[in-house]
């Protein structure tokens, strides 16, 4: 019974705030495995968005050195393959792209993303950069099943090939309908389909880092931090039991 | 040397006379359960906001182009930035959480009735500003659910017939909400309110004392002076300024240190569910810290889902059952007013539930639950089957105080012990 309770509680802690937060379009997200401790992984994903995002997007909440020295990246190594904008090591990661130029291009400024990872969430990150497709009705020739009538390029069309939406044909209810499968590259891109997965696994990875640069020394300090209390609670506890013996 | 030091002291400013009379000798009822350590709690949590504010002001800067760079400086780049701004950020919802225990607390022992309504009613104007604050805190950050919240709650007072439009300007100090908000909103968070709540809760506290403690019978653990032989007077010492005034029986105890060891257990219990949240969880899932505050606020971009933080949703979900603005505020508003009347819309005699009628005990929990679906309610998207739900728990929500103001005039109670029970 009390096994029963702890269940539905666990599972209702879990569904209510994904139930708050499913908003936009109804795709199914991937799940994001991603590993913060994993220091090759952050760094092709920091490769990846130095060469593929930075472009456009800024994170000019974070800084070059902070991200170097956090990666595992000498300031010498990083300055020379990962820094593109910017002259000292301690600047801010800021875009080349100047914001008035790019809202005139784009209808809106590309969002900053030093934060976007708290505010989508990993799972959907993972998902919208692999959903992309062709559809000729859009500006740029692209659409996304996560982020409809999404209003950037598919910037990394190099790396996965062009993307297309794949059906087949299904019966139901007595008439053949196109069900959506998924999306399948061309096969003309630099990486393969799992290749190109676990890059952006990597990206996603960099930019969870970049949401909350701290969170790992976070986790660290907290483990202590319920270590002391615990053993503060002994001591309370006790006391308070010798004291209250005289209470009747 | 240490002796004639507080001699000293105490000969010009009775510092031990007060620690005694207020914290060390204050006399306690000892059956003081689980309920009783919130207001305890609440003092902390208090000291924490306070200390951690003083912190984080040192680096936030209150203007619209810096507020959300700032906060984001203090997370990335002051040494420990992200704990401060963690402690406070949880603080302000675990405040929520302890005021809600520590109100419902004296709903279901009765520690609203006489001799103790204005413990209420400054406890409810603690309440009040304590929403204001947590409010305007809510807005310095700039991310879009602090632009857009602020947005929403602000046009609330626009509602009021004729003054509202100008009064929302007067309080925005803008046409929009804008830099010159985000600026008074600090100015406010930073000093007048938290002024206002040290005062009332000096207040709070000082009326308990005069009039003393409550307990889970809800009976008097004091008799009137020298009608109490001596062996059945409490063995410990409590402070002349009580004993002058009436007999204590040996269900008293003092304040210090076991009233304090027991609220120091609970403590542990809270610091340590506190430390899991910041530590492990700092956003609670959304609740704590909505996702779409970690974007800047765009005044030209409305967020999907506007909500409240989770402490406000169930009065939010009263405004939005009423189909009408102007009546959905007066309802929003006489949600809270029907809370700060409890004491005179309750008729009874008895104090503590386990003395009243068994509807009461009824009526009590079901507005517990209909208070948590109402927040369920208002803090979750608009869905149709949501529209009306929200109105029947809107209705119970009132009923509650129509009832208890109905049954509590002659009800049946059970016969009250002369001793506290265990």
């Amino acid at each position: 019974m009390i096994k029963h309770i702890k269940n539905t509680l666990i599972a209702a802690l879990i569904a209510v705030p994904s139930m708050v937060f499913a908003a936009g379009s109804n795709y199914p997200l991937d799940h994001a495995d991603y590993d913060l401790t994993d220091k090759a992984s952050l760094q092709n994903g920091a490769k990846l968005f130095m060469n593929y995002c930075l472009g456009c997007h800024q994170m000019q909440y974070q800084r070059y050195q902070r991200t170097f020295n956090d990666l595992g990246i000498p300031e010498e190594l990083g300055q020379e393959h990962l820094q593109f904008t910017g002259e000292k090591v301690s600047d801010y990661i800021r875009s080349a792209m100047p914001t008035e130029s790019a809202a005139e291009w784009f209808g809106a400024p590309p969002p900053d993303l030093t934060l976007v990872a708290r505010v989508r969430g990993a799972d959907w990150l993972y998902t919208y950069l692999r959903t992309f497709y062709v559809d000729e009705s859009r500006p740029f020739g692209v659409n996304n099943m996560v982020f409809p009538e999404v209003g950037m390029p598919h910037v990394l069309q190099e790396l996965q090939g062009t993307p297309s939406k794949t059906t087949e044909k299904r019966m139901v209810d007595g008439e053949m309908v196109d069900r959506y499968v998924g999306i399948k590259s061309d096969g003309t891109g630099e990486l393969s389909p799992s290749e190109y997965d676990a890059a952006m696994l990597d990206l996603v990875n960099f930019l969870v880092y970049t949401g909350e640069p701290m969170q790992l020394e976070r986790k660290a300090i907290g483990k202590w931090v319920l270590v002391f209390i615990l053993v503060l609670f002994v001591f309370v506890y006790l006391l308070k039991k010798d004291y209250w013996r005289e209470v009747h | 040397m240490w002796k004639n030091l507080l001699d000293w002291i105490e000969y010009r400013i009775p510092m031990m006379r007060v620690a005694n009379m207020h914290a060390i000798q204050y006399p306690a009822p000892k059956n003081m359960n689980f309920w009783y350590v919130f207001g305890f709690l609440a003092t902390i949590v208090l000291v924490n906001q306070i200390v951690t504010g003083i912190w984080l002001t040192m680096n936030f800067e209150p203007s619209a182009e810096r507020a959300f760079a700032s906060v984001e400086y203090i997370m990335r780049e002051v040494d420990y930035g992200w704990m401060l701004r963690y402690m406070h950020s949880t603080g302000a919802s675990a405040f929520f959480v302890v005021v809600y225990m520590h109100m419902f607390r004296g709903m279901i022992y009765g520690s609203y009735q006489k001799p103790r309504e204005l413990i209420w009613l400054f406890g409810m104007f603690i309440y009040l500003a304590l929403m204001a604050e947590a409010f305007m805190g809510y807005v310095l950050p700039w991310g879009q659910m602090s632009y857009w919240g602020a947005q929403v709650i602000v046009s609330l007072f626009g509602a009021i017939p004729v003054i509202g439009p100008d009064l929302v300007i007067w309080i925005q100090g803008d046409y929009v909400i804008s830099g010159a908000t985000l600026n008074r909103f600090f100015a406010l968070h930073v000093i007048a309110l938290p002024l206002v709540i040290v005062i009332l809760v000096f207040l709070h506290i000082v009326a308990l004392h005069e009039v003393g403690s409550n307990n889970p019978d809800g009976i008097d653990v004091k008799k009137p002076k020298g009608t109490l032989p001596e062996e059945e007077k409490t063995d410990f010492t409590i402070h002349e300024y009580y004993t002058n005034r009436y007999d204590y029986t040996k269900d008293v105890i003092p304040f210090f240190p076991h009233i304090v060891l027991k609220d120091m257990v609970a403590f542990c219990f809270f610091l340590a569910a506190f430390s899991y949240v910041m530590f492990f969880n700092p956003d609670m899932g959304g609740y704590f810290l909505e996702h779409p505050n970690f974007e800047i606020a765009n005044p030209l971009k409305t967020p999907e889902h506007i909500f409240p933080v989770w402490y406000f949703t169930p009065f939010y979900a009263i405004l939005k059952a009423v189909p009408d603005k102007l009546l959905g505020v007066i309802a929003m508003f006489a949600a809270i007013i029907m809370l700060v009347l409890l004491p005179w819309i309750d008729r009874g005699k008895v104090r503590s539930w386990r003395y009243r009628c068994g509807l009461h005990k009824w009526n009590l929990i079901v507005f517990a639950i209909v208070f948590i679906f109402l927040g369920y309610l208002g803090g979750t998207p608009q869905e149709n089957w949501k529209i009306t739900a929200s109105q029947i728990a809107t209705v119970m929500y009132f009923g509650f105080f129509g009832l208890l103001w109905l049954y509590s005039k002659n009800e049946d109670t059970k016969p009250l012990p002369e001793r506290v029970t265990k």
